[in-house]
């Protein structure tokens, strides 16, 4: 395979990277910590051919990862790419990440928009950086070919050593690194093969594991900058909601608070540490002008939810003519699903840390959205956009919550900062009830889906309509993503059903006009709640046709192979053919769902055991995966199991509910996540494949909790139409 | 004022008596591996030992520790068993965001310090106060079982 270099040119790369450097030695963070960043990232590269590669003369290879590392894995698939084409040593590489700038780390996918998310990390990269690792490869050949005075074609590269068979000659990449920086960069490279992948598909570990095991990873939690504040906010109770009057007296009494300040989003109060900072805003009095604020509450929401869902709303999708097919079947369905506001709740509560001053301002944050960041900053201090330096930090979980159009807590930092006229760096810390009351969930949605069945049982006609707020109106996105008034994130996966019905329906009503609740992309997006509604009825309308969940769905898969191919491969490794083994107490079933998004196809079998008081254990999750080649096979495993839990914890108890405007939830004890008891055994099970590789941090997600209640069903004939699940099964 | 006996070292700290122990650690000692996840020793991201013992620092005043000895995740390592456990993490790959992974090390150190063979019951009743949204809890359990093997003598490393 032949392809062009699109890189920019090396000079460039190095008049950025002279910043990129200095900005990753964070001054005043502990002398440990400093020495940690200084051991990792080196010093001045020898040889830096592309925006994406730097070797030193120490031998180091260096790779700028563009994408946010929050734990699926990025930073060492990423890594993988260029080594894999450089034919570097995996022991000798390391990762750091890319500074703003979208002309050089845009997400092709996104195009001019440099960002991480929709699963579209290792998918947009996949050529772009084995390119980087291939045209610093020929480099480092050219110059071992002039130093040896032989041709380039009799070279040798394997684990970072460059050898000459004839000769017996070897030079490691860094004893090459200077002389390769004066080879001219190629104009075409010749990418491998598959066949030929040495670590690309192989088992190689991740590059974060030893930071992340000894307490030396750098989160923003943990930057510490010479003379900055911690600041803590007090946030109005309900959206919307604006301070009337502040008595800061108590708090400016509380020793250590420097500054209280007011803004738009609240009352700021500033120490040199946490827990000052947090004493002085829980002594604010305030009283709060709910004149503007948003007093819905979540039974309300649905109920209006389920009138709308009475009337005709926008058509995403029209197959045939559902309305008439309803009617002429020989069995109907219908039925209606619920879902409630999730928080993301990832273990790190938002943070970010801001300076400014005369020459610009200067972000440290897990940053997942920086051209967004960039521009929206920029704007709020009057800077160009490459005044905005942003530094990206490891993210201790982020499931969407830190790639926010509205660049909420990021703005809330920046407007501190002008509010203390940017005489010191400001590092805003939410508590974990700030975390989950101050907004942006995924939206509470609703579905109400009607199905007809012929004489044998299959579908006739399926009609779905969706009812929920729009993620994307009202974002820069909107012009993109919203088609004829349609989220498409709203439908995605129900649009898509890949379900051979010749009548099919799908409809959408947005409620954003009336529901005033923040809200945002939450792993897997759209698919969090069409996944469950698509795969739920599907299997009712197995139930209603007498067939086996399994064969029902492949009978309708015909055009959908990858669907049809990850169903057969988790159905064989769960035994699904036969009966499962009962329990010693309580009854078991067994469920499955399958379901694609973003390009990756995955099924799941479910095992639960069923007690008497109508509590429940899931035992058992058999997953079958296609994302294309596998580029880190383990990695993969790791975001399967993980994208279960994650959805488990979401199906069992997960919701954020509203009353009076005001969240009921506030941390983990009334909003809990998935606990080690709660976590099954799961297998993974991977189809070997030769297509593009596709995203995985998100697909693990949807089938999980339509699998689960699926299971739950077989095993009690009891059918959740409203997650979470909960105490419906003792009632 | 504070004195305690921080990874072998006597410290003290001029932070109120009421302050948690984290706050402490990570604002006033700059010893930034124990996190702060949820502030009310719900979520275990601030584990630490204390003598030994798994403790939530977010919700233990640092009086509380006056000449005790603290270990955190920057020094489990000079332990026997918790070098046993990193090096397990490591093997398996356990880490995904990594911000509770301080704080699982931790409490399974102090697992496998008092129980050295453990049952997956042993490890879920220990673990279950030390919460990961990544769901890395079927590696967390391999591990804990990989660095039990290995302490015993019967692995590989």
């Amino acid at each position: 395979m032949k392809t062009r270099i699109e890189n920019v040119s090396r000079r460039d790369f190095l008049k950025a990277g002279a910043g990129l450097t200095l900005g990753l030695v964070l001054p005043g963070a502990g002398s440990a910590l400093a020495a940690a960043a200084k051991e990792t990232h080196g010093d001045e590269a020898a040889f830096a051919p592309n925006a994406f590669v730097r070797i030193g003369s120490d031998n180091r290879v260096t790779v700028v990862a563009k994408h946010l590392e929050m734990g699926q894995g990025t930073y060492t698939g990423l890594a993988t790419l260029v080594a894999e084409e450089l034919d570097a040593d995996w022991a000798q590489v390391v990762v750091e990440g890319a500074p703003a700038d979208a002309k050089r780390y845009n997400n092709l996918l996104w195009g001019p928009s440099q960002g991480t998310g929709g699963s579209t990390a290792i998918a947009n990269s996949f050529e772009q950086l084995r390119q980087a690792g291939a045209s610093a490869r020929a480099m480092v050949v050219q110059a071992a070919a002039a130093r040896w005075k032989v041709p380039a074609g009799e070279l040798r590269v394997k684990a970072g050593v460059v050898s000459h068979a004839k000769s017996g000659r070897k030079a490691s990449f860094g004893e090459l690194a200077e002389a390769a920086a004066k080879q001219p960069v190629p104009q075409e490279v010749r990418l491998k093969d598959p066949k030929e992948f040495t670590l690309i598909g192989r088992h190689v570990p991740r590059k974060d594991s030893v930071d992340k095991t000894t307490g030396r990873a750098q989160f923003t939690q943990d930057v510490k900058l010479p003379g900055m504040l911690v600041a803590v906010v007090a946030h109005p109770p309900r959206f919307g909601a604006t301070v009337r009057t502040v008595d800061e007296r108590a708090a400016r009494a509380v020793p250590g608070v420097v500054r209280v300040t007011r803004i738009p989003q609240g009352v700021a109060v500033l120490a040199h540490d946490y827990w000052t900072a947090k004493k002085g805003r829980d002594a604010l009095q305030i009283e709060w002008d709910d004149s503007a604020a948003y007093r819905g509450s979540s039974e309300q929401i649905l109920a209006d939810y389920r009138k709308l869902a009475a009337t005709p709303g926008l058509v995403a999708r029209r197959d045939g003519d559902a309305d008439k097919a309803l009617g002429e079947g020989a069995k109907a369905l219908e039925a209606e699903y619920a879902f409630p506001y999730l928080a993301h709740a990832p273990m790190e509560p938002l943070n970010c840390v801001m300076r400014v001053d005369a020459q610009g301002c200067e972000v440290w944050n897990g940053e997942q959205f920086q051209t967004g960041d960039q521009y929206t900053l920029a704007a709020f201090f009057g800077l160009k956009p490459e005044q905005v330096k942003l530094n990206m930090l490891y993210a201790g979980g982020s499931f969407g919550r830190r790639a926010n159009p509205a660049a909420d807590y990021v703005l809330e930092t920046a407007h501190i900062v002008k509010a203390i006229r940017g005489e010191a760096p400001v590092k805003l810390v939410w508590s974990r009830e700030d975390d989950m009351r101050a907004g942006y969930y995924r939206p509470l949605y609703l579905h109400r889906l009607r199905a007809a069945l012929d004489a044998q049982g299959k579908p006739l006609a399926w009609a779905q309509r969706v009812v929920g707020q729009s993620i994307i109106a009202g974002t820069p996105f909107e012009s993109a993503m919203v088609k004829d008034g349609i989220d498409g994130t709203s439908v995605e996966g129900a649009a898509n059903l890949p379900y051979a019905i010749p009548n099919l329906q799908v409809e959408l009503h947005t409620t954003s006009k009336d529901v005033k609740v923040p809200v945002l992309w939450w792993r897997s997006v759209g698919s969090t709640h069409t996944a469950f509604a698509a795969e739920v009825f599907l299997d009712e309308l197995a139930t209603a046709a007498g067939a086996d969940p399994v064969a029902y769905r492949q009978a309708l898969l015909g055009a959908h192979p990858r669907h049809a191919g990850v169903l057969k491969l988790a159905a064989d490794k769960a035994g699904w053919s036969k009966p499962l083994a009962p329990a010693k107490a309580g009854k078991r079933g067994r469920g499955v769902a399958v379901h694609e998004s973003f390009n990756t196809y995955v099924a799941q079998v479910v095992e639960v055991t069923v007690a008497d008081d109508g509590s429940f254990k899931v035992d058992r999750v058999v997953c079958a995966v296609d994302c294309g080649i596998a580029v880190n096979p383990d990695v993969v495993r790791a975001q399967m199991e993980g994208g279960i839990g994650f959805g488990l914890a979401a199906a069992l108890s997960g919701a954020i509910t509203l009353r009076d405007g005001v969240v009921e939830q506030s941390n983990f004890h009334d909003y809990p996540i998935l606990r080690i008891d709660q976590m099954p055994a799961v297998e993974v099970h991977i189809v070997p494949s030769a297509a593009k590789p596709t995203g995985v941090g998100e697909p693990g997600v949807p089938p999980i909790a339509p699998a689960l209640v699926n299971a739950l069903y077989a095993a009690t004939g009891k059918r959740i139409r409203t997650l979470p699940i909960g105490e419906q099964l003792k009632a | 004022m504070t004195r305690f006996i921080l990874n072998g070292q006597k410290v003290n700290t001029p932070m109120p008596d009421d302050t948690p122990l984290l706050w402490v650690l990570r604002d006033g000692l700059e010893l930034t591996g124990t996190k702060f996840g949820c502030g009310m020793g719900l979520c275990g991201a601030c584990t630490v030992h204390v003598d030994g013992t798994a403790v939530k620092s977010c919700s233990t005043p640092v009086s509380a520790v006056a000449d005790k000895h603290v270990t955190t995740i920057e020094h489990v390592d000079k332990n026997r068993v918790g070098a046993a456990v990193q090096a397990a993490w490591q093997k398996l790959d356990v880490v995904q965001c990594g911000y509770c992974q301080s704080g699982q090390i931790m409490a399974a150190t102090a697992l496998l310090a008092k129980t050295p063979q453990p049952s997956d019951a042993d490890i879920d009743a220990a673990m279950a106060g030390n919460l990961c949204r990544c769901a890395t809890y079927v590696r967390i359990r391999a591990a804990i079982h990989e660095a039990a093997t290995n302490l015993a003598g019967r692995g590989a490393a």
